[in-house]
């Protein structure tokens, strides 16, 4: 667990023991997220599906895309990125959520007709 | 306001005063050191994916809301895709990853043969994940899975394979179980098959510019190989490696939540 990676002695060089590790594991998540996405898990599917990728998505990050050892403030703005992320689908699903009955009355007509 | 002028002007002579000889030749003469430089462009390239990440996020967001009001849709649409095409393009974008971030430690280390091989190897799986996808986009052309009005899916010839989804929205419109060879399409009712359409001009406005992407991640991999080859990198100056690394990790990130989103739904 290395965090003197504020000092200038050189960049972090990543064991290729640790790279092909995070392959296998991001195959073997890719297969688990196949296997579960056959199964039926009761209205889980898509909350299990999120989790594995959110993890696959975690490991890229932190290994291969360095942000373990690299600079903290780098890290900082890719987490800012993903809570703007939450914030413009937060008020998009309340948007689309509050037209939703006006499309649906709309629809029904069509169907009237 | 003078005095800054004057030092900035003594600054700045100061600093052409300094030369090229103690200067390592790829060190711009507004950083300090290469550190500083690798930094800056570090940070520079992290603001740039955030730019990315938000850029995607748009079509991310249509997605989650259409099918927080439709999943029915989403259910019926997904039956089209094909789950094992899916799969190994992910393999094939996360060995690409992991190639890449090969690269990056071959270039830390100098080792410049390796680090091309690298960059080849990653090209390649690049190759590949459009090769599939051609292969899938052309199909959905021929199927007429296609996006808005233009979509007319067909039901195959074995009626058997007709999945309980699609009978169910049929039925609810038409007269009975659809038939083999009759355009699923016309099953639907009117606003189905316009949701339907909406779900595949979603499907390929995603994988569309996460193919644009992938396509301009290969330009990027072939500069590199192309500057390894000239031997314009070494441990002390591999910026452009270790940058156009993290693109094509991004490139891999949108892949791994499109995969489950597009392709896995019950």
């Amino acid at each position: 667990m290395s965090h003197d990676s504020h000092t200038h002695d050189g960049p972090h060089v990543v064991p290729l023991k640790t790279l092909v590790a995070v392959l296998i594991a991001l195959l073997l998540l890719t297969g688990l997220t196949v296997v579960t996405g056959k199964m039926d898990l009761g209205g889980f599917d898509l909350a299990v599906a999120l989790v594995i990728a959110t993890v696959k998505a975690t490991i890229v990050c932190l290994i291969f895309m360095h942000l373990f050892w690299d600079r903290r403030f780098n890290g900082l703005i890719f987490l800012f990125s993903v809570m703007l992320v939450g914030l413009f689908l937060a008020f998009v699903s309340l948007d689309a959520g509050e037209y939703q009955p006006s499309v649906e009355e709309y629809e029904i007509q069509e169907l009237a007709e | 306001m003078t005095s800054t002028t004057v030092t900035a002007a003594e600054a700045h002579a100061h600093g052409e005063g300094h030369g090229h000889g103690d200067h390592p030749p790829f060190l711009q003469h507004h950083f300090t050191d290469p550190a500083q430089q690798f930094d800056a462009a570090k940070l520079g390239l992290w603001v740039f994916l955030l730019t990315e990440v938000l850029f995607f996020s748009a079509l991310f967001v249509l997605y989650t809301s259409y099918r927080a009001l439709h999943p029915e849709v989403f259910a019926y649409a997904s039956n089209f895709l094909d789950t094992n095409l899916g799969a190994t393009n992910t393999a094939v974008l996360l060995v690409s990853s992991f190639t890449v971030a090969w690269g990056v430690r071959n270039a830390q280390l100098g080792q410049r043969k390796l680090l091309m091989i690298n960059l080849v190897i990653t090209l390649l799986c690049a190759g590949t994940f459009m090769g599939i996808k051609y292969v899938e986009y052309s199909h959905k052309y021929h199927e007429g899975l296609l996006w808005g009005g233009n979509h007319h899916s067909i039901f195959k010839a074995d009626a058997e394979e007709i999945p309980e989804s699609v009978k169910e929205h049929s039925k609810a419109w038409s007269t009975g179980i659809p038939e083999a060879g009759v355009p699923a399409a016309k099953a639907l009712s009117p606003s189905m098959r316009r949701k339907v359409g909406t779900f595949f001009a979603t499907y390929f406005l995603l994988t569309g510019l996460h193919g644009i992407h992938v396509l301009i991640g290969m330009i990027l991999l072939t500069w590199l190989l192309i500057r390894a080859g000239l031997g314009h990198f070494s441990p002390e100056y591999y910026t452009p490696v270790d940058l156009g690394a993290l693109y094509w990790h991004l490139v891999d990130l949108v892949w791994i939540f499109l995969f489950p989103l597009l392709y896995l739904i019950r």
